[in-house]
Parts: structure tokens; sequence; C-alpha cells
């Protein structure tokens, strides 16, 4: 028998599938029990024991998406016909939908202020890690460990003091405000991230770039920032996906215009009821930007790193 | 199309000597070689001509102008690296091409076709011309290598062992390709290398370093009939030269200690007996290893000779070498 590393046997396939399900089970049941819990009704997403087969709705969906008013039959009669789909299923439940809710406003600015700290940290990660990498900053290691620093607590730990600062500086519940915070907060995480892959890449392509009439900044955008793609793929996801789940700084420094969707969503039991449909919905719909956003960039997730066209 | 003169030039990196004042002009239009082992300083030496590194003492002029101040870009010079370093996101068309479309060139893209055209005719990867730069053999990215410091006309090419790891067939076709280049194009040249068949047939210049020092420089026949030491002797000829105790034979001056002896300046049919311990025929000469008073030494002679292992062969030294305890040599 001929045993190679590069293929495993099937023994090892097998076991390693087996252990991947159970694995993708683990994650997956919280995940469909949002999704399911979603499409129930207020009765059956707290029947116990809980219910597997259930009749979809899109009840939770329109309470996640509408403000609505107790109304007695009487009144809904005086009504008419109801023009909608959504007003239908409202008045089935004893009320009339008088307007949309905050929800859409909340998520575009989870939008804003996910994407926009992402990109900032990428455009500066990105910068600060190529001139770890490649030139002689004085102070160099204690510098990067200073960066490191500022993630040895919980970000939360300096809450008053930003609280205190975005007040003077008038910061309090803007985009800009929480785009400058999350960036902060990222960065040291693309920083580090990031200068471990552009270490990677031989500086041999740009010291050739340079030879070939470019500048530094041109070669580092024309040869070293293709081939750092997986890298900073990868890095903007984990950024992303921090920004988009932050809740704590976002209760404290948001409350209006800024206020983001994770806040946003617990409030949505007490309008209500414990209305755990609407909030599960509410989830289901904040989780599909972030699995989009990592779909799209999966393929530089796969891809290997740099194939050597230099010689070791 | 330059004069390059390095003026007293020194690198340290860290406590490594990289160069020791060095000092060398390279006419314009001169074809130089530099010669040494590895570490002797020879990559440095380009990285200082090109501008990768800056020099810590000493200066480096193109065509008269400092170089001090200017960029790698500025100083107009190509360089192909012993390490390839193909852009691996691009294919071998955009490898080409990219030092043409510099913004310092700004090449029109006709003009770059026909160019690119050209040098993978020259070096015959035209058929490879649409791969990705990684999925090519060793040997074609260094062709793809020396295409890309090709299609420019810069003052000054660099080229850093650029025919190593290429079949030996190739490499004596690109050989000439590579000289005929450089004299019709007139281009100065730097190039290193270990092959001293490269370095007698293509310079006009050999420049020999030791440890950061450049102990010899001047034309390959200068350095192969007058080597200032043991070391530079030992750079060029095939078979190596012999170094034997300088009293072996008779007649050494008294400061030599060390006689060097390359196959020609051995006669034989006359003089003292030696041994022959071992006849290679390489089909053009055979090399006859000798033992000499228990001295080993290695001779060419006669592609069909007669003598075989275990034969006396008289020998005595012709016009030979003498060095002293440091090696210098002592005319």
């Amino acid at each position: 028998m001929s045993f190679s590393v590069t293929e495993p046997t099937k023994g090892t396939k097998w076991f390693a599938g087996i252990l991947v399900i159970g694995y993708a089970c683990i994650t997956l049941v919280p995940l469909l029990w949002i999704v399911a819990t979603g499409f129930k009704s207020p009765a059956d997403s707290i029947a116990y024991p809980p219910v597997v087969v259930f009749e979809p709705t899109l009840e939770g969906y329109v309470n996640l998406f509408t403000d609505r008013t107790r109304a007695t039959p009487d009144m809904i009669e005086a009504a008419g016909p109801a023009e909608t789909w959504y007003d239908q299923i409202a008045r089935e439940r004893g009320t009339v939908i008088s307007g949309p809710s905050r929800y859409g406003e909340r998520f575009l600015n989870s939008v804003i202020i996910g994407f926009g700290s992402t990109f900032l940290c990428m455009v500066l990660g990105t910068m600060a890690a190529y001139a770890f990498s490649r030139f002689k900053v004085p102070l160099k290691d204690d510098l990067l460990f200073f960066i490191l620093s500022t993630r040895m607590m919980p970000p939360i730990a300096v809450a008053i003091p930003i609280f205190l600062m975005f007040r003077n500086l008038g910061l309090n519940d803007t985009h800009l405000g929480m785009i400058l915070l999350y960036t902060a907060v990222n960065l040291s995480l693309s920083v580090w991230l990031l200068k471990g892959f552009i270490d990677e890449i031989p500086i041999e392509y740009e010291e050739a770039a340079l030879i070939d009439g470019y500048t530094r900044f041109q070669a580092f955008y024309k040869v070293v920032l293709p081939q750092a793609a997986t890298g900073i793929a990868s890095t903007a996801i984990f950024c992303l996906i921090f920004a988009w789940n932050e809740y704590a700084f976002a209760v404290l420094l948001t409350s209006g215009t800024a206020q983001t969707a994770p806040p946003f969503i617990p409030t949505i039991i007490g309008t209500s009821g414990k209305d755990w449909p609407a909030v599960a919905a509410g989830a289901t719909i904040f989780l599909v930007p972030v699995m989009v956003f990592t779909i799209l960039l999966r393929k530089h997730l796969l891809r290997g790193i740099t194939f050597g066209a230099v010689r070791k | 199309m330059a004069e390059v003169t390095l003026t007293g030039i020194s690198k340290n990196y860290g406590d490594e000597v990289a160069l020791d004042d060095v000092t060398m002009t390279i006419p314009d239009g001169a074809f130089v070689v530099l010669l040494g082992p590895t570490g002797a300083g020879k990559t440095t030496t380009l990285r200082m001509v090109s501008g990768l590194d800056k020099p810590d003492t000493g200066a480096v002029t193109i065509g008269g102008r400092d170089m001090a101040a200017l960029t790698p870009a500025q100083r107009d010079v190509a360089m192909v690296f012993q390490q390839y370093s193909l852009y691996p996101h691009l294919t071998v068309r955009q490898n080409l091409e990219f030092p043409l479309k510099s913004p310092i060139l700004k090449t029109p893209q006709a003009e770059i076709d026909r160019k690119v055209g050209e040098v993978a005719e020259v070096l015959q990867i035209t058929h490879k011309l649409d791969n990705k730069a990684t999925a090519l053999s060793g040997g074609e990215m260094q062709r793809v290598s020396i295409g890309r410091a090709l299609v420019r006309e810069p003052s000054v090419y660099l080229m850093d062992e650029p025919l190593s790891s290429l079949d030996a067939k190739l490499r004596s076709d690109l050989r000439i390709e590579l000289k005929s280049i450089q004299a019709d194009s007139g281009a100065t040249m730097l190039y290193v290398t270990h092959d001293q068949t490269e370095a007698m047939t293509m310079a006009t210049h050999v420049g020999v370093l030791d440890n950061g020092r450049l102990v010899q420089y001047g034309s390959p026949r200068e350095i192969y009939e007058d080597p200032v030491s043991i070391y530079a002797a030992s750079r060029l000829g095939q078979p190596r030269i012999n170094v034997l105790p300088s009293d072996v034979f008779g007649g050494a001056p008294s400061t030599a200690t060390h006689i060097g002896l390359r196959p020609e300046q051995i006669m034989q049919g006359d003089g003292e007996d030696s041994f022959v311990q071992r006849v290679e025929h390489l089909g053009d000469q055979t090399r006859l290893h000798l033992s000499f008073k228990s001295h080993d030494l290695i001779t060419v002679t006669d592609a069909r000779t007669i003598l075989k292992e275990g034969d006396i062969i008289k020998i005595r030294p012709d016009k030979p070498f003498f060095f002293d305890a440091s090696g210098a040599r002592i005319s």
C-alpha cells in the first residue's frame, strides 16, 4: 500500500467528513433555530416542547418592519378590507399598521458604520503593516506591542473615557464617531494580521518594480496589493464581523440617528408583548450582509498565498 | 549607454562587511564581469549601482551624474535578479510589458507589442507569453526575467547570474545572444557570474572581488596571464592553477613561499619525474592527475596521449607565478 502526504486514505476522508459534519451541526443548529423562529407564529415560537414542523407565517417580518396600534374588531371592520397582504396579517392579530418601523434605518446605519470602518481599517492597516514590514521604523517592536496592547483589555473597559471624549467632540450618536471608534478598535488586529501576510511576500518583487521604473508607492499598489489580496480579504472579514456585531459601544454611544441594528433588535421585544418571531426575523436579516460579504471574498480565502516565482 | 564609476564604496550589513572601499570605472559600452565566491560582494555591487541599497560611504555616478539622491527608477538601469522575481500575479506578457508601461517610459501599445515580440523571439518564450508567470519551469522564468531587462534600452544593464539555471545548450545560445545584444546596443553591462566561460567569452573587463575588496580589475586576459594573487589566479582557468610550496622546484625568489602553475606553465618531457595517478580523456583534451614529490598536480596534455595510470613523466615549470606568504604575486 502506498502512502502519500497529499492524498488522504479513505478512512481519514470519512473521519474528516464526519468531524466536519458534526461540527457544522453544532454551529448551525442555533442558526437554523433563529431562521425558523422568524417564520413562526408567536404561539409556536414559545411552545414547549419546541415545534419543529409548523405553519410558516410572515408575521414576524411584518412586525419587524412596521409599527402597529391595537384596534378593536369594530375599528378594523370600519377601516374596510385590507389593501395589502401585510395589512391583512396585522389585522388578523387585531392591530392596524401605523407606519414603517425604524429597523430599516438602523440596518442602514449598521451597513454604513460596519463597511465604512472596515474600509478605513483596511486602508490604514495595509499601509501601516507595509511600513512595519518593510521599513526601519524606530522602536518598531515596541510600537507593534503597543498596538497589540490595545486589544489586551475588553474595549468596553475604556467606554467611559470614550463616552466623555465623544461628548466633547460632538461625536456622540454620529456615523463618523462610530466609524472612527470601530476602526481604532480593529486596527490592531488588521495591522498584525496584514503584517504577517506582507512579510510573506518576497521583497524582490518590489525591488524589481522599483528598477522597472515605478515609485515605492506604485510598486506597493501594483505589486504588493494584488499579492496581499488573500490576506486583505480575510482580514476585512474579521474586521467587518467585529464592527457588525458590536453591541456594547453601540448601546452606550448611539441612541437615534446613528444607532446600529444590534442595540435596536432587542427593543423590538418590548413593543407588544414578547415578540420573538420579530426579533428572530431581525436577526436573520442582520446575518445576510456578512454572509454575502464572506461568500464574495471566499475565492480569495481559499486561494493560496504567493506561489513563488522567486527562487528560494 | 553611459560610463559608470564607483568611488570608495563601502557597505556594511550589521557587522558584516559587504563592500570595502571599492573603486572602479566601467567605461561606456564595457561588459564587466564580477567574479568571486558567494559573499564576495558581487550582488551588493549591483545593488549599489541600481540604487536598491545606498553605500555607507563613497559615490556612484552613471553618465557623469552623481546617483546619491536618485531612486532606482530615476537611474535608468535594468536588472536581472538571481531569484527571477517575476510578478506572480501577471502573465509572461504582462511581466515583459511591465517596465515599458512604467510612468517613466509610458510606451505606446504598438511599440510595446513589437518589443515584447522581439524579445520573446530571442529568448524562445513566444509560445509561453500568455502563461501565468508561476506556471513556468525554472529555465523559462529565468528567460522571462532576462527579457524584462532586455525590453528596455537602459543606460546600464545589471545581471546577477542570469544564465545559472539554464541547460548547457540554451546557456551557450544565450551567452552569444546577450553578448551581441550588448555589443549592438552599446549598452554598459555589469554582470555577475560563477561561470568562467561566461567571464572569459563575454567580458571586456573582469573585476575580482574578495571579501568585499576589489583585488584586481582588468581584461580577462590580464587577469589570467598576470594575476595579482593566488586568489585572483584561482578565479580563472580550467583546470585550476596548481599551487605548490615554492621549494619543490628550484629557482624560486627568496621571498616566495608558493609557486603557481597553470597547465600550460608545466613543460612535459623535461625536468624531474612525476607519477601519473589518473588520466581523464575529455575528447578535445586529456587531463593528467600527477603526483610530484607527494604533491598533487593537474595538467592538460594531448587529446590522443598514450600515457596511462602508473606511468612516469618528466615535468618542469615554465615561467611560473611566485607568491609570497600573504598570497600576493612576486613579479
